[in-house]
């Protein structure tokens, strides 16, 4: 058989005569490749099966995820076939996996697909072709999708986050600190005249935001009419107690677009500037929500729900930095990004590179951080990070260090679970972050000083006083599922 | 009633000192720093009176504290802040913002509710201090 040193059939008759070949030898193995600006490249986490060499496993995806079947068809020569093919590149092994450890072998496959194969402003369309059958394929035990590089000619095709960092802190009125939530609690079972209560408390006392959960909807105990109104009544005391401008993401999730749209419609009508998704809608819903509120000058609050089902193992499924690349493009203003220190998974430099995802106008390669490659994100508005699920106002000034200013702190139970009630934990917060910012501006090293600085505030603030003595030993420190696995690779000025 | 707008309205008032101090971070980032006033504290008024021009491509924090001395004293009775801007493409925006002066009482705020139909509200927020003209308190 005529065949090139990478295993490509390239002869017609040879390539063509029926049957089934291998990935490699279809020639969606291409080590000599080099990728254009305008291709998208996806580094996918493979587990070969057993006796299933990595190139073709490599080959594999590319062909699963593009133009290939499990057996040759003439009908791809009506086409440039050669174009619509993806082109695995590159393999390299995962460190820490293989001969000589105590996992099995892990490659991370490099592959590029020509922008031909996708159609403009569609996440559904991409997600179809790059997540869709692969992952169930069998010659491989396990896929997940790292990282990817999206070309600027494709970012442009979006419209991107609908009000973006900028303008809502322009709409807002608010800058130079992290902006202060909380998720209303209990999650299930507050009718809305108790659940008003409970926003009216919390902003009142000092928050910017407050939150419905993501999963209340319209249930029996409270129908949505009733969470709205009783919610926009909340939201307009505080402002006028205040004199700042406050908010409540009222989740508009419903069953159809049609219901969606009824409740973001209501929430207009009632003068609420954000509304709020969550992730399980799908793609193409996130993306109609945007339109719609980049029309009606609506914060679109986008809750990750259902995500860890397919981004938390190392192994298996999409990294959240690709669904945060994902959710940039169709347009989202806030996105639940972690919090590293809070009670969910997340190992503080990979969630450090959500953040970066959501926030940068280039993104820069950092194998530390997850990110594989640059991206140029053109100009696209930047989505604000909510670091939210199980952190505490003892933990302010970690948060801080971390994540710095443009953030939605959300703490929940550190909020309606203080002692004194909730408008106390409401200050108890706020004083926190701001007598940390401040700090920090005065050049103080916080990640150090931090306790020592809320200690001296707590001092005059007998809210924050209790909120660091309840919660004082609080953390969750279990070890994370997903980090990164790189080798840093010493250079010579080191 | 106190106004909680801007970066550190729940600490005590700053002192000059702590001025400066984030004055000098501004400053130390590049940033514009401008000073501003009201008697008009609504918090839908994001156009508050500029005392001078922004302060571009400023070197010493000193020159922010003579023009807030200056602001305090013609209008000490108003509402105050410190601003700073990022001229940086993809922010050009505020950065910073921090209420410096306030009334000696603040009245706070009205809120006016509309029935309308289905239980709803249109909800207006008045502001006290604009009872009065501009400039007669």
């Amino acid at each position: 058989m005529n065949t090139q040193t990478d295993g490509r059939i390239t002869d017609i008759k040879e390539r063509y005569k029926g049957g089934v070949l291998k990935y490699k030898q279809m020639g969606y193995w291409r080590p000599d490749y080099t990728p254009k600006e305008t291709d998208f490249i996806c580094v996918f986490r493979i587990t070969p099966q057993d006796g299933v060499d990595p190139e073709e496993a490599a080959a594999a995806v590319a062909g699963e995820s593009s133009t290939a079947t499990w057996t040759v068809v003439w009908t791809d020569m009506l086409t440039a076939y050669e174009d619509y093919q993806a082109k695995a590149y590159r393999i390299d092994a995962v460190p820490g996996t293989g001969v000589g450890t105590d996992k099995e072998a892990q490659y991370f496959a490099y592959i590029a697909y020509d922008i031909i194969l996708f159609e403009e402003g569609s996440i559904a369309n991409i997600t179809a072709s790059l997540i869709g059958n692969v992952f169930s394929f069998k010659p491989l035990k396990a896929a997940r999708l790292e990282d990817i590089r999206i070309p600027v000619a494709y970012v442009k095709t979006f419209k991107g986050p609908p009000t973006g960092i900028i303008v809502e802190r322009e709409r807002l009125d608010k800058y130079g600190r992290p902006l202060l939530g909380a998720t209303m609690k209990p999650k299930l079972g507050l009718s809305g005249k108790n659940y008003g209560r409970v926003v009216y408390e919390g902003l009142t006392g000092g928050l910017d935001f407050t939150k419905d959960d993501e999963n209340i909807n319209s249930q029996p105990f409270m129908h949505w009419r009733d969470r709205f109104l009783f919610c926009m009544e909340a939201v307009n005391r505080a402002q006028a107690n205040s004199g700042e401008i406050k908010g409540h993401y009222l989740n508009i999730t419903a069953a159809t677009m049609e219901d969606m749209y009824e409740r973001a419609e209501f929430a207009k009508q009632l003068g609420s500037n954000i509304i709020m998704i969550d992730l399980v809608i799908g793609w193409t819903a996130i993306q109609s929500i945007s339109n719609w509120a980049r029309k009606n000058d609506m914060i679109l609050h986008m809750h990750r729900a259902g995500h860890g089902t397919y981004t938390r193992q190392k192994n298996h499924g999409v990294s959240f930095r690709v669904i945060a690349k994902w959710l940039r493009l169709a347009g989202v203003d806030h996105l639940h990004a972690g919090t590293a220190v809070g009670k969910l998974e997340g190992d503080p430099m990979t969630v450090q590179g959500y953040y970066n995802v959501c926030r940068d106008t280039v993104t820069k390669q950092d194998l530390s951080r997850g990110i594989f490659f640059d991206q140029d994100w053109v100009d696209l508005r930047k989505v604000m990070p909510v670091a939210s699920g199980g952190i505490h106002a003892g933990q302010i000034h970690q948060l801080l260090h971390l994540f710095g200013d443009d953030m939605v702190l959300q703490f929940g139970g550190g909020t309606i679970g203080h002692p004194a009630g909730i408008q106390a934990g409401a200050i108890a917060n706020r004083v926190g972050i701001e007598t940390m910012v401040k700090a920090r501006n005065e050049g103080k090293d916080i990640l150090n000083e931090g306790p020592d600085i809320l200690r001296a505030a707590a001092r005059w603030c007998k809210p924050l006083e209790q909120a660091l003595e309840t919660w004082k030993n609080v953390s969750f420190n279990y070890a994370s599922t997903d980090t990164p696995d790189f080798v840093s690779t010493p250079t010579t000025s080191g | 009633m106190h106004i909680t707008q801007g970066q550190f309205s729940f600490l005590p008032p700053l002192t000059d000192e702590e001025i400066r101090a984030q004055v000098d971070y501004a400053i130390s980032n590049g940033w514009a720093v401008s000073v501003e006033w009201t008697d008009d504290p609504h918090p839908r008024n994001v156009y508050w009176n500029m005392w001078e021009q922004p302060m571009f491509e400023i070197k010493d924090g000193a020159a922010v504290i003579y023009d807030l001395d200056a602001c305090r004293k013609a209008c000490p009775n108003a509402y105050i802040k410190v601003n700073a801007f990022n001229s940086t493409r993809g922010v050009e925006s505020m950065v910073m913002s921090f209420i410096v002066n306030r009334p000696a009482m603040e009245p706070g705020f009205r809120l006016i509710r509309q029935e309308g139909e289905g239980r709803t509200v249109r909800y207006t927020t008045l502001a006290y201090s604009t009872e009065t003209p501009p400039g007669s308190v």
